[in-house]
Formats: C-alpha cells, sequence, structure tokens
C-alpha cells in the first residue's frame, strides 16, 4: 500500500478568460520514505498538482474537477476541511517556491516555527520554543536560540529558506513537499539547501515530493520521476530509466536542450513552439505540434499513460505502438 | 524609534508657527477690529479697549508679545466671555468634544475593522457585498444627513435620545453623547472598513498566508494572527487624518446635536471675530494634529517590523 | 502546408498575435462597460448634472421668488389660487397651499374651512369678498420651503452651485497638484525634499478650520470658496503624482527621449504627465466628492454661499431645522446630494479597477 495514491487528478480555474485546465487527470504514487520528482516547464501544472492536494488551491476560481488522493486512509480532496487541516503541516509539509515572500514578514520567527506544535500538538509555548530551536540548530543555523527572536527580514534568502525547512519538518511529517525550493537562491546557496533537504530526509525518513524544472536536480535528487506537460504526465520512471532511455519525445527534446561543455560552437537546442493554450479543450496530445515524430493519429486520439517497460510509463501513443524507439539517437535538426 | 518622535515633534513647531502666523496676521488684515464697527462705542472707549488688549502698539510687537504668552500656553482673555481666558475656554470645552470623539473613535475602530474583515474574508460574495454596500451608504450620507436622520428617528420619533442639549436631560436612556458620537463614528467606520477590505484583501493574497494554510493553521488564527497586523497598516496611515476629520466633523455633529464642545465654541469665535479664541482654537487644533499623526506614525512602525531600523 | 484543421496545428507564431494591441483607453473603457455598478455611477452622475443643468429652466419657478402663503406645502400638494379683482387694473392673481388655508381664513371657524377646503377641491369657485378662490393645476414635485419657494428648482439649482464648487476646485486642485507632484519627482534631490516637505508641513495643518478661518475674514465670496477648498486638496494628488513619475524616470523609454535630445519640458509634459494620467483622472473623479462634501460642511455651518442662493448644503441644513415638521426640505436635497456622491464614489472605483488593472486581479 502506497503512502499516498493519486488517481486522476483535474484541477480547473475558472477565470474570465476561460477554463484554464491546469492539471488534467494525474495520477501518481508515493511510496514512504521516497523521493518523487515532478518535472516541468512553468504552467505545466506540477505546482497546482500538489497544491490541490494539499488543499491550497484558491477557491474559486480554482476548483478540484474530479479525483482521490488516498493517504492514511482518508481522501485528502474530499475530507471535511477540519480532517484535512489536522494533515496540514502535521502529516503532510509543504516548502515554497520564494522564501522571501514565504515567511510573515509582521511576525517573529519564533512564532511560525513553533505554530505547527501549538496548532497540532497542543503542546505548551515554553515546550515548543526549545524544541524550536533545536529544529534551527538542525537545519544548520548557529546561534539559533538568539536568532529564533528575530524578523524574517533579518535573514538572508538561503537562511530563510533553512527556516522554511525547520517549520515544515518540526512536527516530523511523512511528506514533505518542495516546491522549487531552490529556484530563487543564488547556486552555491541551491547546493547547501539540496543537501540539507536530503540530510534530513535521511534522518527522519520522510518522503519527498520534489518539483523542480531542473533536470539536473531531479538526476542528483529524486529516486522516481513524473514528467508533466500542459497539465498531464507524459512519462513517470525511475531517474535512471528517464535519462537512459526517454520514451515521450517531450522527455527526450528537454534533455536534448540541456547545453552541453564539450559540444562548443553547436547552436543550442530548443523545442519549437509554445506550450499550447489550456483555455482549449483540444482533441490529440498537447505535444503534437511541437513533435518531430508526430503522425496523424497523434492529432486525433487522447494519449494515456501506459506502462511500456517494467517501470517505466510514457503517454506517446507512437511509442506505445512501437512506431518509434529510441529516442536518444534520433537525432533532431533544430528548428527555429 | 524615538529618533522618529524627536523629529516629528521637531516638525511641531514649524507647523504650529505657520498656523500662529497666518491667523494672527490674517486676523489683522481684516478690516474693522473687533470694537470699531459692530458697536456704537466712543472714540475714547475704543482707545482704552484697545489699549487694554494690547492693540494700539505696533503689529511686530504684537506679534512677538503673541507668540511668547503662546509658549506659555496663555492665548490670552476672550472678547465675548469677559470672565474667561482663551485657555479656561478650551479646558471647558474640550472635554466634551474628546468624550464625542474618543466614543466615535471606538465605535468607528470596531464596526469598521470587523466590517472590513468580513468582507475581505467572504471576497465577492454576499457577505462582501452587503458590508460593503452599507459602507457606501456611509460615505455617501455625510454627518450632517445622518446626524438630522438619527435626531428625528431616536430623538423626536422613538424619544430615547434627548435632540439637543447637554445638560440636565438624563431621564431619557441615551446619554446626550451617544447620538453624535454614532453619527461621527459611523461615517468614519465606512472609510475604516473600505481600508480595512483593501490591506487585507493584499495581505490574504500573499505567499506566506498560503505558507500558514500549509501549516494546517486553523482560519480564524490565519485572520487574527498571520493578516490583521499587515491588513490594518492603511487604516492606521488613515487615523492621523481621520482625526483632523473628526474635528471638523465635530462642528457639524455639535451644530447638529447642539452640543457645548469646542468645534461649537470656535465656529461661534468665528461668527463673533474673536481673534484672541480663534487663534488659540486654531493652534490648539493643529497641536492635536501633528499629536495624532505622531501617534499613528508610532503604531504604524511598532505594526510593521520592516520599517523599525 | 496542409489545410489548417485542428486548433493546434504548428503555425510559426508572430509577435503580434501573442500581443492583441489594445489602447489602453480603449481597454480601460471595455473593462469599464462589464463593471455594472460603475456604469451605473456613471449614468447617474449624468443624470443628475443635466437635471441641475437645464432642470431650472423647465420647473416654471425661480429659485428666489417667495409666496409666503406657499410655505411649507408638501410635495405635489395641491394648490389653490386667488384671484383679487381690483377696481384699478389687472386682477392681481396668487397661489396658496390648502395646509396653509388657516392663514387665509384666520377669523372663520375650523369647520367652516374645512368646508371651503372641501368645495374648492372638489372643482368649484369660492367667492369671498374681492376674492376668488379655485383649485389650480400648479404644483410642487418637492413641494416648497417656508418662504414658498419652489423647492425642485432650488436643489436643481444649488446642485448647479454644488458641482460647480466641485468640480472647479477639483480642477484647481488638479492643476496644483499635478504640477508640484510632478515637478517635484522630476527634479529629484534638493528640489523634491524640499517641496515634498513643504507639503509635509500644509499636510500637518487642520485645514477645515483654515478653510472657514478664510472663508470669514475675507467674506463669503464664491471665487475664493473654490480657490480655498482646491488649495486644500491638491496636497494627496501631488504626493501621488511624484510616487508615480519617480517610478517612470527610471524606465528606459525616458532615457531614451533623453538620449534623442529632447529637453526637460518636453520630457515632462509628453512623456511623464500622460503616463500618469490614469491615476490624475482616478484621484480626480474621487476628488469631486471630497470637495463637495467640504463646501457642504462649510454651507451647513452657515459659512458657504449666502442666501437667496443656494447649495446642497445649505438646503440640507435648512431642512434639518425643520424636519419634525416638513421632513420634505431635508429628505430632496439629502437624497440628489448622497445620489451625487454615490455615483462619483462608485466611478472612481470602477475607473480604479479600469485604468489600474493591477490593483484589482480578479
Amino acid at each position: 500500500m502506497a503512502l499516498l495514491e493519486v488517481e486522476n487528478l483535474r484541477t480547473y480555474f475558472y477565470t474570465r478568460g476561460g477554463i484554464i485546465r491546469a492539471v488534467d487527470n494525474v495520477s501518481f504514487s508515493l511510496e514512504q520514505g521516497e523521493t518523487m520528482g515532478i518535472v516541468g516547464e512553468s504552467g505545466s501544472g506540477k505546482s497546482v498538482t500538489c497544491y490541490s492536494i494539499l488543499g491550497l488551491i484558491p477557491r474559486p476560481p480554482g476548483k478540484i474537477v474530479s479525483g482521490r488522493a488516498r493517504f492514511g486512509g482518508i481522501d485528502l480532496l474530499s475530507c471535511p476541511k477540519e480532517q484535512l487541516r489536522r494533515v496540514q503541516g502535521k502529516r503532510i509539509s509543504m516548502i515554497f517556491q520564494d522564501p522571501m515572500t514565504s515567511l510573515n514578514p509582521y511576525m517573529r520567527v519564533s512564532d511560525q516555527l513553533v505554530e505547527p506544535l501549538l496548532v497540532h500538538e497542543k503542546m505548551g509555548r515554553s515546550q515548543a520554543l526549545t524544541k524550536a530551536i533545536a529544529s534551527l540548530e538542525e537545519v544548520g543555523i548557529q546561534d539559533a536560540a538568539s536568532r529564533i527572536n528575530l524578523y524574517p527580514h533579518q535573514f538572508s534568502g538561503g537562511m530563510r529558506q533553512r527556516v522554511m525547512i525547520a517549520m515544515a519538518l518540526i512536527s516530523r511529517p511523512e511528506i514533505l513537499i518542495a516546491d522549487e525550493p531552490t529556484t530563487s537562491l543564488d547556486v552555491t546557496v541551491q547546493a547547501q539547501i539540496l543537501e540539507l533537504i536530503k540530510q534530513r530526509q535521511k534522518d527522519l525518513g520522510t518522503a519527498v515530493i520534489f518539483i523542480t524544472h531542473d533536470l539536473g536536480v531531479v538526476a542528483s535528487f529524486c529516486d522516481y520521476v513524473n514528467v508533466m506537460y500542459a497539465g498531464r504526465i507524459v512519462e513517470s520512471a525511475v531517474t535512471d530509466e528517464i535519462f537512459a532511455r526517454p520514451m515521450h519525445p517531450y522527455n527526450a527534446s528537454l534533455q536534448q536542450s540541456i547545453p552541453a561543455l564539450h559540444e562548443k560552437g553547436q547552436p543550442l537546442f530548443t523545442i519549437p513552439g509554445l506550450p499550447p493554450d489550456l483555455t482549449i479543450d483540444f482533441r490529440g496530445c498537447p505535444f503534437a505540434p511541437r513533435c518531430v515524430h508526430a503522425g496523424d493519429i497523434c492529432k486525433e486520439q487522447n494519449p494515456a499513460l501506459k506502462q511500456t517497460a517494467p517501470g517505466h510509463k510514457t503517454a506517446c501513443i507512437r511509442f506505445q505502438r512501437g512506431e518509434i524507439a529510441d529516442l536518444r539517437l534520433r537525432n533532431v535538426v533544430a528548428t527555429v | 524609534m524615538i529618533k522618529v518622535i524627536v523629529g516629528r515633534l521637531l516638525q511641531l513647531i514649524p507647523v504650529l508657527l505657520i498656523i500662529l502666523t497666518v491667523t494672527f496676521f490674517m486676523s489683522k488684515m481684516v478690516p474693522g477690529g473687533p470694537f470699531s464697527a459692530e458697536r456704537q462705542a466712543t472714540p475714547e472707549v475704543i482707545a482704552k479697549l484697545n489699549a487694554y488688549y494690547g492693540l494700539d502698539k505696533p503689529l511686530w510687537e504684537q506679534y512677538l508679545g503673541y507668540l511668547a504668552r503662546v509658549v506659555r500656553f496663555d492665548f490670552g482673555p476672550s472678547y465675548t466671555y469677559q470672565s474667561e481666558s482663551v485657555t479656561e475656554v478650551i479646558a471647558r470645552a474640550f472635554p466634551i468634544s474628546l468624550q464625542i470623539g474618543t466614543l466615535a473613535f471606538c465605535i468607528a475602530l470596531v464596526i469598521g475593522v470587523t466590517a472590513g474583515v468580513i468582507a475581505a474574508v467572504n471576497k465577492n460574495k454576499l457577505w462582501d457585498y452587503f458590508p460593503m454596500s452599507l459602507s457606501m451608504l456611509g460615505i455617501c450620507l455625510p454627518t450632517f444627513v445622518l446626524g438630522p436622520i438619527l435626531a428625528l428617528v431616536f430623538g423626536l420619533v422613538l424619544k430615547l435620545a434627548p435632540v439637543s442639549g447637554w445638560y440636565g436631560l438624563n431621564y431619557v436612556p441615551f446619554h446626550p453623547m451617544i447620538l453624535p458620537a454614532v453619527t461621527l463614528g459611523l461615517f468614519y467606520a465606512a472609510y475604516i472598513a473600505r481600508l480595512t477590505r483593501g490591506g487585507m484583501l493584499d495581505i490574504l493574497s500573499q505567499d506566506f498566508i498560503r505558507t500558514a494554510r500549509a501549516k494546517g493553521v486553523p482560519d480564524h488564527q490565519i485572520i487574527v494572527k498571520h493578516a490583521l497586523r499587515g491588513g490594518l497598516l492603511p487604516v492606521v496611515a488613515f487615523l492621523g487624518p481621520a482625526l483632523a476629520g473628526l474635528i471638523s466633523g465635530s462642528f457639524v455633529v455639535e451644530k447638529v446635536f447642539n452640543v457645548p464642545g469646542l468645534g461649537q465654541e470656535f465656529i461661534k469665535s468665528v461668527f463673533n471675530r474673536d481673534y484672541p479664541l480663534i487663534l488659540g482654537t486654531v493652534a490648539f487644533f493643529g497641536i492635536l494634529i501633528v499629536v495624532f499623526n505622531l501617534l499613528s506614525d508610532i503604531i504604524q512602525t511598532l505594526l510593521d517590523p520592516k520599517s523599525r531600523k | 502546408m496542409a489545410a489548417v484543421t485542428a486548433s493546434i496545428e504548428p503555425v510559426p507564431i508572430r509577435a503580434d498575435e501573442l500581443v492583441q494591441g489594445t489602447s489602453l483607453w480603449k481597454d480601460a473603457w471595455l473593462r469599464l462597460k462589464k463593471n455594472h455598478v460603475a456604469l451605473f455611477g456613471l449614468y447617474a452622475f449624468c443624470m443628475v448634472g443635466l437635471f441641475c443643468l437645464v432642470g431650472p429652466f423647465f420647473t416654471g419657478y425661480t429659485y428666489e421668488q417667495t409666496e409666503i402663503s406657499l410655505k411649507a406645502s408638501a410635495p405635489m400638494e395641491p394648490i389653490l389660487s386667488r384671484t383679487e379683482t381690483r377696481k384699478t387694473g389687472e386682477p392681481k392673481k396668487s397661489f396658496i397651499a390648502f395646509s396653509n388655508l388657516e392663514d387665509e381664513f384666520l377669523d372663520k371657524p375650523e369647520s367652516d374651512r374645512k368646508a371651503i377646503a372641501a368645495k374648492i377641491a372638489n372643482g368649484e369657485a369660492y367667492q369671498e369678498g374681492r376674492n376668488t378662490y379655485r383649485l389650480s393645476n400648479q404644483r410642487h414635485f418637492f413641494g416648497t420651503d417656508p418662504l414658498g419657494r419652489d423647492l425642485l428648482t432650488r436643489v436643481l439649482v444649488g446642485g448647479r452651485i454644488s458641482l460647480a464648487v466641485g468640480f472647479a476646485a477639483t480642477l484647481v486642485s488638479v492643476c496644483i497638484g499635478v504640477l508640484w507632484g510632478a515637478t517635484a519627482g522630476f527634479a529629484g534631490g534638493k528640489v523634491d525634499t524640499l517641496m515634498m516637505r513643504f507639503a509635509d508641513i500644509l499636510y500637518a495643518l487642520p485645514f477645515t478650520v483654515i478653510v472657514i478661518l478664510l472663508m470669514v475674514m475675507f467674506g463669503r465670496n464664491f471665487i475664493l470658496l473654490f480657490a480655498a477648498i482646491g488649495a486644500v486638496e491638491w496636497l494627496n494628488m501631488a504626493r501621488i503624482v511624484r510616487g508615480q513619475i519617480i517610478s517612470l524616470k527610471n524606465q528606459e523609454f525616458i532615457e531614451a527621449a533623453i538620449s534623442l535630445g529632447l529637453s526637460s519640458r518636453q520630457i515632462l509634459f509628453r512623456h511623464l504627465i500622460p503616463n500618469v494620467m490614469g491615476s490624475i483622472i482616478i484621484y480626480a473623479t474621487l476628488t469631486v466628492p471630497n470637495v463637495m462634501l467640504l463646501e457642504a460642511v462649510l454651507s451647513f455651518l452657515g459659512l458657504g454661499v449666502q442666501p437667496p442662493l443656494s447649495s446642497w448644503g445649505v438646503l440640507i441644513d435648512e431642512g434639518s431645522r425643520t424636519m419634525e415638521t416638513s421632513i420634505w426640505l431635508l429628505a430632496c436635497p439629502a437624497m440628489f446630494f448622497s445620489l451625487t456622491l454615490f455615483s462619483l464614489n462608485f466611478l472612481g472605483d470602477g475607473l480604479r479597477d479600469a485604468l489600474d488593472p493591477k490593483s484589482s486581479k480578479d
């Protein structure tokens, strides 16, 4: 039994410009202690997927149209608000992209850190404070006992993300959702934060859902990867498989667009065109208009995620049919 | 922090100097003194009166003398109240205005903030449109419209409150202070409700509110602990100007309900051309406004840790 | 290429397809049109303005024409006419409200008066001495004031004054505010500090008090009223314009203008001020009701326009004195006044949403 099982999740946003199908029929499962990556470009629905699970979609305009997220015997998407609240921050925690804006600038760090303990464990304030100081030390903040009384703006970006991590892990959650936790940080700090998350995960045995657009981070960090495009998962496999044997043209082109140091003087590969407008309810594969392998069937038939090799699923119809194979070797001429 | 206070207190000096100078010279520029035109008096009497009030000296001497006395909070004798000095008139009338103003202020804050928070939490739903329509109504029914209406309904029809007068009417259920304070308070409650809603909407859309939700903090705690502090900043910034408004509002309300407060005294002094009283009350209002601007600045720095440096 | 059938053919994307070019003003108008409350405000305000402007020509009365026998008649109350035949010259005609019949026949007992009133109300004529009384067609839509003046005419003429003060004073405040704020923001440095410090000090003055003083010291002069209120209200405008100019000044298109050799004045008036026009319009719309409020406060306190001229503030003041017996004298001007404030505030809010979409991203 998986720790978290998401099935057929659809999250739509009802805006003036039309219905945005931000997440369209996404299913995945997460095992205990596993690190799962969700990769995709901005707007591919990876953050919205996780916000949906934790009930953080602003409603309106957002709405979870269908789906289930089974966790510890309850469905997070349909359970009463109060029940969901007891999961939030206690059994599933989240850290966000921008540590500058994700901490409350009007509250002391101490008050924010102890909050999960006060809310969920009815712990006394002084005991919670001791625990909070310990948790700050665990994420590598020196002199925690005195710095805990500062306000967020008195910390640097990297330090704030450490505070966020300490806050998310303070109640020992079973799942940590990390929404691009390093994107807005300096490169050197990025590595430190990644290392820290890895370390804490090892200490606590927490499962991690890691949202990123950085394939390099995925390679070094995740056990299992879901690649998302236009609100759908187009390919999922263990990390090595994703890189060694891409089975969806989108994944293959993504990897091809990573600049390689040994190919000096070559023009950089880019995927032509733009992601589809999610307000249009189109037929066929969303990647088809940009795909060099696309055939007529790709515009006709809605693809489904199917297993094509042990532990490896793809949503590419032509790959499933065996019409194309070995996407790595096929060298595509870049079109601009 | 202390620097801010000292800086603001220093700003009081030019402000007061401008007020005093402008009012002093304005009163001198007007043709006809208090004793020349209106009353039938012999030249000797006028000369005597002028000498008594120091009006026979050169202008600059009068001005300097005036400033010197103001520093000691002595605004001189009133022309209309023969037995009282200006300071005494202020000391008599201001407590009444202060009571009404304070009560009005509390009404405005409690109703305004509550309505604003409710509206912001229920954005674009019934409980947003309803309080906000009421608030718009409040803004468009200024004190001099609302006051007479309240006086009519509660005073004349329901006979719950005295319609006019301040003393000796304690047999009615409402204290004479209540209607004026409610009139004044509701008008500012309307403004505060709009400001609170705006501020709260701004804060509630911030990332850190999402963080708090992700931590499983209950909704009411999110509003009280996480959002209210930042959301109230625009309201606090409004407090200074609101006081200026309360003062001019008190002119109207004190007239409508016939309250013997400082606003009434000021209007009377203006009609009577009682220059010492005019100058005194204007300077007093000036001090009040600067002090309240200062208070609102201090509260702002207390609420917003980023501005504390 | 094959005929485009599916909605997502790989067509090369051109820049003009991505961003549909609509001008800021057209865009704003489209957004405003969707905002029903703001549109209501716009139409209501135009109606009130139109009524006040042309209405007094059609009411059939003037704002100063008194007729004491018509005093305080209720809205639409039947009016009777009295024709006095004289030996010499024309017969003299005057009007009486039914409620004032008591004053006309002071010597008669109550029952007689009632009989006479009933008779006249039936359409019959009544003769008494040289006077003939008849039911007249004349009606006062809003009734009359204690001097027998037609309230509707007075409200409309008063509205002219209130609106004129509102707009003229706003114009004054916009001119001063924009020039002051733009100069301070554009010049920057010490000039900016000095100008804004000056505004800060003015901001701390008890302004209503100063305006009251001005009105008293220099007589209740109409023009002075404009100037005094305008001079009070420009401070906020100056602050807003300065803030916007400063943020615009550092953008590239200004650098481009400088590198093209434009003079400071050209940059200020051709590039900067047009770009802050949106904010100026929004704020000006919201200043008008504020100004009208201040004028009304002054008039209410007896410091505004003088009789027989009226403004809404004066009328509300008069009405509140007689509200126990004739509530319409308070209700009618208050209704016009509140409706105007209402519509202007809604219009201002709507304009803010329309011209500054960032402020409302729902």
